[in-house]
């Protein structure tokens, strides 16, 4: 099987504030990480390929740094990776990155299984492995909790609010997974090793044979024009005294309330 | 077109390189440079007390129609039944419509979905009705098809949905065969009436940063809007509005995926969306046995158990019940929180709750921030005497 | 440090503190063999340290082996003995087995699919290992086993065992012989785990063995070897146990910090008393001189010293007097907490005292520093 896994690089952390002062983000010294989403998925991708055979090769759209974790997932199991990286492609909302990631899908080998995380730890948005099975004109099923038969096409679990649903799907296809989906394992000494030597290639906007006006802010359909930090209104009153005061205050309250 | 540092005005202060969220700025030869990735989110121009950074933004190619007009609301229903953020959407969207002096259309697909004609008491002008079973259960393939030639038919400038597994699903094929723009996840829209044009506003980095976005050139302008941010209002059983029912050919579509069967998690005895009261358990008790503690006040208030996300990860409780940002967002009149510290991302799911009463040992827990009452304490005394109290009235 | 000791070190904290820490007191409280934790030091490649790169192991020596024996000892020694018996029992094979055995049971070791175990002691030989009672007696195509080894680590879970057995009772020093002997074998049972002080999570078990034929390609090296094959080994392995005493006793030092900045008593964290300081302190600089001590032996083994006796033995005894002292310190400084099980800090001291009994007692090292001591002394005149 050759499995795709698409990977983000993002902050090591969302605790990003804006100072009410000056009205501007505060980032307090993070470290860029592998989002934490598409662990799960690259673990998922590693174990199909330990379970039926194959080739993983992790692929990102990111800066120059992106490339340290893209080490980082073959040290996890990847066999290989890529990075999509040109100043052209930034700025790009979710149309734009996967119009990217997708040409660049094309231009490796065939592919029989393409596998993204839920969503991303900075933009939340989880729209990339939709999106992406368009422009790849694949099908696609989101929130995948579980792969169960991989005999003809895929017997999978996708997570639903009220319980779960079997769905069959033939490949090639597009999966997004929910990290109920596995435990993503450690390095091991051997990838660790091979991930140090590994050569990760950067393909830029030329290698991909792109039309530059659908990649980056160009090629973007929304962008942002405002950021602010969120309204929290403290209207709170803690209750005081002695937990039997403390309860007794809180039900003549609700009681107020009309609750109870 | 992009960011461009003035070199001459740039005085090295570095009061940028602090405040850009993605840390694309250095300072080389005592001047700033910008790295790649720059998305033109403008926080260090607000920075810069030297007017040395310069965002061009990319040149707007109007390709709107002025033939784009209207606002549409998906209606997602399950078996029949449609879901509550249909009804809170159309509330919003009569809103949007009026502002723009545009027409408010609700467009559902399924099969014997009966309260279909119920759509227009919430506002909406038009419905647009697939009714058949060939689409009875969501199949993404169908779905995204049929919407796609709608959307193409009628032409709205603004598409809304709710934004729950099967929006975040298959609306991102839609925008994506129509190559225009959809803003996930949405907790605000305006109107910005002089550009027609939809501002959407959304959590990032789990809910500590609001964005706001826009979709400026293409069209329809597509988003997701969370459960229960907007309130449903009192629908007018005397409104009128026109239902058309439309056809579903299955001819040119194939859709590849085959659902064959569906488990429902039945330990969820009372649906956390639906109620009134939601007694929400944390880190804080410890271990699964102590939900039983919970459980025994969620009974005598005749409330759902909820979660935040660290119990469901250690398997105390299923998922299901986990509210939050990767969880349910849930609005219920009372939201009890018990040993719950109060992330940003669980808050993200209960905050619009009307009353919020909070149950820690820890007086700096930011739970503390958004309750409405708090009891700094330890949970296993107050809630047990909670529980007397309450069976005693 | 080399860049490949460093990414092992690195790799065995991660696994430590992201895998094992969230089970170390449930292990102990049950006194569960960490099947799923084996696995994780498996697919991290973990047991393919102690094993050349032509049985698909990696390579690594002696100071890789402390090295990742000590950061799994600084969250859990239970586990990290189930790892370093293993590396025992592998040790044996690889100083002593033919190519034949070597290829038939290293992989399977190296990719820590199956587990190793070493087998000398028994209930009337600790350590007086000279009196082991356990006979092979030689029989057509092979060997018979009679006899009972007694606190086995690994026992019951391991399948390829070295047991050390008499095959001449009248030769005495040249009457033992080593033999490997698979897990299943017919006549080769387990007596009940045993329940002990600390490390809980390990498996310890009697062998016992009545009757049981084992084929004479199970033969470790030659007839009458079985205890220069033993002293050999051990000495080997003694800077193992050592990094484990270390681990321990690193472990106990940051949870005695730790608290001691938080718990407050007269208004002020007690770490601010100096008599508290005055305690890490002692600890701190006993933790860095043992583990200054094995890494140099641990290095000068790596070299690839001959006569490596005394300086093993002078590791082992120091670093685990230290973990001694270290860990029932830390116990004095968490106070009364110190006693309660819901802290870490009680089940390190009970996991320290081992080490300063198997593996040869301090007071059997002792007697030997002192032997080549006064050997290398009459050398010189």
């Amino acid at each position: 099987m050759n499995i795709v896994v698409c990977l983000k690089q993002v902050p090591g952390t969302t605790e990003v504030k804006i100072d009410p002062q000056t009205n501007t983000l505060i980032r307090e010294g993070i470290k860029n990480i592998l989002n934490p989403f598409d662990a799960y998925a690259l673990e998922e991708g590693v174990r199909l390929k330990e379970r039926c055979g194959g080739r993983v090769t992790a692929i990102s759209m990111g800066p120059p740094q992106a490339e340290e974790m893209l080490r980082e997932a073959i040290s996890l199991g990847a066999d290989e990776a890529v990075l999509l990286s040109d100043k052209a492609f930034a700025g790009a909302d979710t149309l734009a990155t996967s119009y990217t990631l997708a040409r660049a899908i094309e231009k490796l080998r065939q592919t029989d299984l393409i596998i993204c995380g839920r969503q991303t730890f900075d933009g939340d948005t989880g729209q990339v492995g939709p999106e992406l099975a368009e422009m790849l004109g694949l099908p696609f099923v989101a929130y995948v909790s579980k792969i169960e038969d991989i005999n003809k096409g895929m017997h999978l679990q996708r997570m639903v609010e009220e319980g779960h649903e079997i769905i069959e799907l033939p490949l090639p296809a597009v999966i997004t997974v929910v990290k109920e989906i596995n435990v993503p394992r450690l390095p091991s000494l051997r990838g660790l090793a091979k991930a140090k030597s590994a050569p990760i290639p950067v393909w830029t906007a030329e290698e991909l044979a792109i039309d530059i006006d659908k990649v980056g802010l160009k090629g973007s359909a929304t962008r942002v024009v405002k950021v602010f930090s969120p309204q929290r209104v403290n209207r709170g009153e803690i209750l005081q005294g002695e937990p039997e005061e403390q309860v007794k205050n809180l039900i003549s309250k609700l009681g107020d309330a009309g609750i109870v | 077109m992009g960011i461009l540092i003035d070199l001459d005005k740039c005085n090295g202060c570095g009061n940028c390189i602090e405040v850009c969220p993605f840390g694309l700025l250095e300072l080389v030869d005592d001047k700033i440079q910008v790295k790649e990735g720059c998305n033109l989110c403008r926080a260090c121009q607000e920075a810069c007390t030297y007017d040395a950074i310069l965002i061009e933004a990319a040149v707007e190619e109007v390709e709107v129609s002025d033939l784009h007009r209207g606002v549409w609301v998906f209606a997602e229903q399950r078996n029949g039944k449609i879901k509550g953020v249909a009804y809170e959407l159309l509330s919003k969207g009569r809103e949007l419509a009026d502002t723009l002096n545009a027409e408010l259309s609700a467009v559902c697909f399924g099969h014997n979905v009966a309260e279909a004609s119920e759509l227009t008491g919430y506002g909406a002008d038009k419905v647009y009705l697939v009714d058949t079973p060939i689409i009875k259960g969501f199949e993404e393939d169908l779905y995204t098809a049929k919407f796609v030639e709608l959307i193409c038919q009628y032409r709205p400038e603004i598409v809304l949905a709710g934004a729950t597994p099967m929006g975040r699903s298959f609306m991102p094929r839609v925008a994506a065969r129509l190559r225009t723009g959809l803003t996930a996840d949405c907790t605000g829209l305006e109107i910005d009436l002089g550009r027609r044009l939809l501002l959407q506003t959304r959590p990032t980095f789990g809910g500590n940063i609001m964005a706001t976005i826009i979709c400026s050139s293409k069209r329809p302008q597509m988003a997701t809007v969370r459960p229960r941010v907007f309130k449903k209002n009192t629908p007018d059983k005397e409104r009128k509005g026109q239902i058309i029912k439309l056809d579903f050919e299955r001819g040119g579509i194939t859709s590849k995926i085959k659902l064959l069967d569906f488990i429902e998690d039945l330990t969820e005895r009372v649906k956390l969306e639906d109620t009134d009261i939601i007694v929400s358990g944390g880190r804080g008790l410890g271990k699964a046995e102590n939900f039983h503690l919970l459980e025994e006040l969620a009974n005598v208030m005749g409330a759902a158990l909820g979660s935040s996300r660290p119990p469901v990860d250690e398997g105390w409780i299923p998922y299901s019940h986990q509210v939050g940002q990767t969880g349910k967002t849930v609005c219920p009149k009372l939201y009890i929180a018990c040993g719950i510290s109060g992330a940003v991302q669980h808050l993200a799911g209960m905050q619009t709750s009307e009353i919020i009463i909070a149950i820690n040992d820890n007086p700096n827990a930011p739970i503390f921030e958004v309750a409405t009452y708090g009891i700094v304490g330890d949970l296993f005394k107050v809630v047990p005497m909670l529980i007397a109290r309450l069976k005693g009235r | 440090m080399t860049e490949e000791q460093k990414t092992v070190r690195d790799l065995a904290r991660r696994i430590a503190e992201e895998r094992i820490l969230p089970l170390r007191a449930e292990l102990d409280e049950r006194e569960e063999f960490p099947w799923d934790i084996v696995g994780e030091l498996a697919s991290s490649d973990l047991f393919r340290i102690f094993i050349p790169e032509e049985y698909e192991g990696l390579g690594g020596g002696c100071l890789e082996l402390c090295l990742a024996v000590e950061e799994l000892s600084r969250v859990c020694s239970g586990v990290a003995i189930t790892y370093a018996a293993s590396a025992l029992g592998a040790l044996s094979i690889l100083e002593y087995g033919t190519e034949e055995q070597k290829r038939r049971r290293l992989p399977d070791i190296a990719s820590g699919k199956r587990l190793a175990a070493f087998a000398l002691t028994e209930a009337t030989a600790g350590s007086d290992a000279g009196a082991i009672k356990t006979t092979a007696t030689k029989k057509e195509g092979g060997y018979v086993l009679n006899g009972t080894k007694q606190f086995i680590t690994n026992g019951g879970e391991a399948e390829i065992y070295t047991v050390i057995a008499l095959t001449d009772k009248e030769r005495g020093a040249r009457g033992a012989s080593a033999f490997l002997v698979e897990k299943d074998t017919p006549g080769f049972f387990f007596g009940e785990k045993e329940k002990k002080m600390g490390i809980r999570a390990s498996s310890t078990r009697e062998l016992i063995f009545r009757n049981c034929f084992i084929l004479k390609e199970n033969l470790l090296g030659k007839e009458g070897m079985g205890f220069i094959i033993a002293l050999r080994v051990l000495d080997r392995s003694r800077p193992g146990v050592a990094a484990q005493a270390v681990g321990i006793a690193q472990g106990a030092l940051e949870a005695a910090t730790d608290y001691a900045r938080q718990r407050i008593q007269f208004e002020h964290p007690i770490i601010s008393i100096q008599a508290v300081q005055h305690m890490l302190a002692d600890m701190a600089i006993e933790v860095e001189a043992a583990r200054a001590l094995v890494y140099s032996v641990a290095r000068t083994i790596d070299s690839g010293a001959k006569s490596i006796t005394e300086e093993a033995a002078m590791a082992k005894v120091f670093a685990s007097d230290v973990a001694m002292r270290v860990t029932t310190n830390a116990v004095q400084v968490f106070g009364g907490a110190g006693y309660i099980r819901d802290y870490p800090i009680e089940k390190m001291m009970r996991d320290a005292k081992i080490t300063q009994i198997y593996e040869g007692t301090n007071q059997v090292l002792r007697n030997v520093i002192a032997s080549e001591l006064r050997k290398r002394r009459s050398r010189q005149e």
